[in-house]
């Protein structure tokens, strides 16, 4: 007896969800591969949360379909949905053992008593948790709990698996590691997996593919390594990462590229992203940024405002002709004081025209 | 196949061609009209009354009953599946009201009916157990079929719940008080005669105010209405002193305090009337001692207005003290320590801080005063005389020598307009708006100590009307062991043998006592009505905290409102609506469990609102994600973590049953006889040793009965084994 994982694909069409007047989730379209974890990421009342819920069956949807292996089944209740969900507070039920937890799910779709024991089992096994059957949920450490809420969602061998911000009640050190397990668990079992959290570098670290939501919709949907170097906007460029924002202007376009030039001065060679020439607008990781203390006005230049030792780099604020700049760098020798003139050259990667100039 | 759909098809198709289909005589466990079954035209199912005895209006309950057998192999989400089901539903549910209504106990109901169709040859009587199983099929396939519309997330058993909550609600709630206002308008032979209304509601014995003016009584409104405020006033007060008494003094018997608050909830009210005659009656102890120091004679001053007053307010005094003991422990320490650091002396403090904070809860503590006394019926019933209230007159019309149901309707009108406006006034201004001075943040102040006045006010009022209440007490307790209170004081065990005698007759053990009929009833009827009470609240209060539907605030309205309907209302209600088809049920036990389950099935709601809004939510929707159903989900998961409000809810129903008076006295038959009618039919005959040692039994069952319940539903499980817990971490069992 081992638990598998039975992958299917979840697939939005237009989906949308109204409280009244609130508009929770409005139209979304996206869609999980089988076997993909894919997180949705956001700031808080971004509709992230509401879009998880849909796919579980704990909210009907407006309007639009939502399909999961191919079935539409936007109409269908939570329990006929063969999908499971660990929620932030783990949910745990307090007045069952954790046995009793993990086996809830199967003694309730009517399997045997045998195999439930066996599976349970398997699941807890699964977690690191054999042998914690018999205590209650109150008796467990919060990394335990949390084992517990995976176990009991994967022995149920669901065909996608919901996380609710799953590390949000764990201690910073645990979190790191308990990310890991999840991915690992995930991977090893090719669990169609959806995950919900605000936390940039927790999306990052784990996902295929990160979908950033705002105000009920999709900002924007990739790879994490293609949102954090090419940001389609302002609000996914400052979400996923810091980024300076900078005006520039478009002056030609070759094959993929395109000659932008920042502050008049400068000349870089950047994707084009479809865009016509004329004013653009670029952004700017920090740690983009190379400075040089120089008192000479070439290129563009700046004057350091603030500049703060963090340990592994030293941040910067730098007042320029192009507005204020936050500079982070890794590679520094010496520290450039306060109120230095600074040269500000742009690295290769870390610079990206931003698709949507609004 | 959809199996909730088949199994409500099921259901419905036993009831139409399998059961009886109009009540049969002397329950269906009786078996006595399976003689008659199937052919016969009292015990056929609906469909050999078509078949063979030409009863055509019940035909049409086919079609609804057919449709759904063709879609029953579709899948849910088949929209021609959720449309047959919605259609087949209502459909169906207007037929079977339909048919109830217009024809009756002889022939058309209505005369334009009959004016269209012709005279009616037949006839039919109150509807059975087939109909009932047949109009619940109805009712769960329109829920099934708005289920599979995607409603509530498409989840039949929330939907089928909604749909019965308010089906209920509607049957014996509204329902009753529908035919309150029809029959208001009805001679008794059920004319409609509109200025009889008018005559009867302006009538002078109503609203007559000749008592200013002269010797004669005021109306019985008046009266009503005089004493609830009164009423309200003193009980505000006192409660307000016992409050104080109780968390802003050195008062040490403050245990005793608490006790005298459960007191009330296990006194059938007018037992405390009965002990008041036993004081002041004509021939009480204190009348005896006045006429034994003055030399005159009394006679029957407490009957009337001083009776009902004393007696109103030593039963509900302990229920503002509930309510206000909440709201002065409420103030926040910090606002009366911040008027102090800005120099205000305590009195000052007292009556520009801590009072108006207070405020609210005195409004709320009146008003549950007000409508407790206009719905009181016990103790004006004892205690009255010549002054009459709404409640017994309501009564007095109905069972008195005028039998007039349209002055009973009348009466029962303005008395609900009086209660359901105070009902009203209570949510509107107190409902929504909190004055909760309690913040969450720790708040570790110290109450400032009273002003010196107050207190000695607070002792003042409050330890002699204590005292007082002790001897009503020791009167319930102990006045059933004397042999005629105030004439004959020697001791004896008379009246408790005449109540609960147990001979050895020639069938083995006979309970000759005459209480013994009504004491088991009683226990019968509460017994069977708890459960099913604290069941239909707790659905109800999930259903409000736990889903979101359409019209959730008229539900909630709907199923809190028969707490503003006072009993004698409900009553009369009762008697006009379900004495004649298409639902007879006077006279039965029956009609007494579903009285207590509506009247009381607020406390189930309220304690249920209050235990789950404590639950978290994800727990729920974690059993709903794992693959359970919403049934399960309630049986397994919320039913277990509510245990104490379970305990709470079966207490309460247990005995509100045990007490109630004021519906029950209409709704009782020879064979339903309740202990609480059979102790005012006594207290009449002035049999007062038998019917105060009868009223002490009860509250000595009441208690064992709670303490018993306690015992069986038991302690939750969450906390278990705190000790294990500490050994675990302390052996440094694997963490994280």
């Amino acid at each position: 007896m081992s638990i598998k994982g039975q992958a299917a694909a979840v697939r939005f069409d237009g989906v949308s969800k109204h409280y009244g007047p609130v508009v929770a989730v409005n139209r979304i379209s996206f869609e999980v591969q089988a076997g993909d974890l894919v997180t949705l990421l956001g700031p808080s009342g971004c509709g992230k949360t509401t879009t998880l819920r849909l796919i579980a069956g704990l909210e009907m949807p407006t309007s639009g379909s939502v399909f999961i292996g191919g079935d539409d089944v936007s109409r269908l209740p939570a329990s006929a949905r063969d999908v499971s969900m660990v929620f932030q507070s783990y949910a745990l039920f307090p007045h069952m053992t954790v046995f009793e937890n993990v086996s809830y799910g199967l003694s309730v779709s009517g399997v045997a008593k045998a195999e439930t024991r066996d599976r349970a089992e398997e699941g807890l096994k699964l977690v690191g948790l054999s042998g914690y059957g018999e205590r209650l949920p109150s008796e467990l450490s919060g990394g335990q709990q949390q084992r517990v809420a995976v176990a009991r969602a994967l022995v149920l061998e669901p065909t996608v698996l919901l996380f609710d911000e799953p590390l949000s009640n764990l201690d910073a050190k645990l979190r790191r590691r308990v990310r890991e397990e999840i991915r690992e668990l995930q991977q090893s079992l090719g669990l169609t997996t959806v995950y919900v959290t605000h936390d940039q570098e927790e999306a990052l670290a784990v996902s295929d593919r990160i979908i950033v939501m705002r105000n009920a919709e999709i900002a924007q949907e990739g790879v994490p390594n293609e949102l954090y170097e090419a940001p389609r906007d302002t609000f996914v460029a400052d979400f996923i990462g810091d980024a300076n924002v900078i005006d520039a202007e478009l002056v030609q376009r070759d094959g993929d590229y395109a000659t932008v030039r920042v502050g008049g001065h400068v000349d870089l060679r950047l994707p084009h992203r479809d865009l016509p020439a004329g004013p653009v607008r670029i952004a700017v990781r920090p740690e983009a940024i190379g400075l040089e203390a120089s008192e000479e006005e070439a290129g563009l230049t700046g004057t350091v405002t603030q500049s703060t030792y963090v340990g592994n780099h030293v941040e910067y604020t730098l007042d320029t002709g192009l507005g204020e700049m936050f500079v982070a760098d890794y590679q520094y020798d010496a520290l450039i004081p306060a109120g230095s003139r600074v040269q500000i050259a742009f690295r290769d990667r870390g610079v990206t025209l931003l698709e949507n100039q609004t | 196949m959809n199996r909730p759909a088949a199994l409500w098809l099921a259901v419905g198709w036993g009831g139409f061609a399998l059961l009886p289909w109009y009540g049969v005589e002397d329950g269906l466990w009786s078996f006595a009209w399976l003689f008659d079954y199937p052919a016969g035209a009292d015990a056929a199912p609906a469909l050999l009354q078509v078949l063979l005895f030409g009863r055509w209006w019940l035909a049409p309950m086919v079609l609804p009953l057919a449709a759904p057998l063709v879609v029953l192999w579709r899948r849910r989400s088949d929209p021609l599946f959720s449309t047959v089901l919605l259609t087949a539903g209502s459909f169906g549910t207007v037929c079977f009201l339909v048919q109830g209504f217009a024809i009756g106990l002889g022939g058309w109901e209505y005369a334009t009916l009959e004016a269209f169709f012709g005279p009616l040859a037949d006839r039919q009587f109150g509807m059975g157990y087939g109909a009932l199983l047949v109009s619940a099929s109805f009712l769960f396939l329109f829920a099934q079929g708005i289920a599979a519309r995607g409603a509530i997330n498409g989840d039949g058993f929330v939907v089928g719940s909604i749909a019965l909550v308010m089906a209920l609600v509607a049957a014996f709630i509204f329902f009753p008080v529908v035919r309150i206002l029809a029959s208001a308008f009805q001679d008794n032979d059920y004319n409609f005669v509109p200025y009889l209304f008018v005559e009867k509601l302006f009538s002078r014995d109503i609203w007559g105010v000749g008592c200013l003016t002269a010797n004669v009584n005021c109306g019985v409104a008046w009266n009503s209405l005089f004493m609830a405020i009164v009423v309200g006033v003193s009980t505000t007060v006192l409660g307000l002193a016992f409050a104080l008494l109780a968390t802003r003094t050195g008062f040490r018997a403050k245990r005793l305090l608490r006790l005298l608050s459960v007191l009330p909830i296990i006194t059938p009210p007018f037992v405390i009337g009965l002990a008041i005659i036993l004081l002041f009656g004509a021939s009480g102890t204190v009348t005896q001692a006045i006429e034994a120091i003055t030399g005159t004679t009394p006679g029957r001053y407490i009957y009337g207005l001083p009776g009902i007053w004393l007696a109103q307010t030593l039963a509900f005094t302990p229920i503002a003290f509930l309510v206000l003991i909440g709201v002065v422990e409420g103030v926040s320490p910090s606002m009366e320590e911040a008027s102090q650091t800005l120099r205000a002396s305590n009195w000052r403090t007292f009556t520009t801080v801590s009072l108006p904070l207070m405020r609210p809860g005195l409004a709320n503590a009146f008003l549950v005063g007000f409508i407790e006394s206009l719905a009181d019926f016990g103790n004006p019933l004892v205690l009255g005389g010549n002054f009459d209230v709404l409640s017994t007159s309501i009564f007095f019309a109905i069972v008195g020598a005028q039998n007039d149901q349209g002055r009973a309707a009348v009466l029962a009108i303005i008395l609900l307009a009086f209660t359901l406006t105070a009902f009203w006034a209570q949510h509107r201004w107190l409902g929504h708006k909190s004055y909760a001075t309690v913040t969450g943040k720790g708040d570790a102040g110290l109450h400032v100590a009273l002003p010196r006045r107050v207190t000695w006010l607070v002792y003042g009022s409050a330890l002699p009307w204590a005292g007082l209440t002790a001897v009503i007490y020791f009167m319930i307790m102990f006045g059933g062991f004397v042999e005629l209170w105030g004439r004959d004081h020697s001791l004896t065990l008379r009246h408790y043998i005449d109540a609960f005698s147990i001979t050895t007759g020639a069938g083995g053990l006979v309970w000759s006592g005459a209480a013994w009929n009504s004491f088991w009833t009683t226990i019968y009827i509460s017994l069977v009505s708890a459960p099913l009470t604290a069941a239909v609240g707790l659905l109800t209060a999930w259903l409000l905290i736990r889903q979101k539907f359409a019209g959730q605030e008229a539900f909630e309205f709907g199923t809190m409102l028969s707490f503003a309907i006072p009993g004698t209302v409900i009553g009369v209600g009762y008697i006009l609506a379900f004495n004649v088809p298409p639902i007879e049920l006077t006279g039965t036990g029956i009609i007494l469990v579903i009285c207590f389950i509506f009247r009381n099935m607020p406390v189930g709601v309220r304690a249920g609102i209050a235990a789950m809004t404590q639950i978290d939510k994800s727990l729920d929707e974690a059993s709903l994600t794992l693959g359970a159903s919403s049934f399960a989900t309630v049986r397994k998961v919320v039913l277990p973590l509510l245990r104490p409000a379970v305990i709470a809810a079966l207490v309460f129903s247990f005995v509100r049953a045990m007490t109630a008076i004021s519906a029950v006295i209409f709704l009782v038959s020879a064979n339903y006889d309740m202990a609480t009618s059979y102790i005012i039919g006594r207290v009449e005959n002035g049999d007062y040793g038998l019917s105060i040692a009868y009223s002490s039994v009860l509250i000595v069952v009441m208690v064992v009965v709670i303490l018993l319940i306690q015992l069986v539903v038991g302690q939750r499980r969450i906390g278990r084994r705190d000790e294990a817990v500490n050994v675990a971490f302390g052996a440094g069992g694997a963490v994280g």
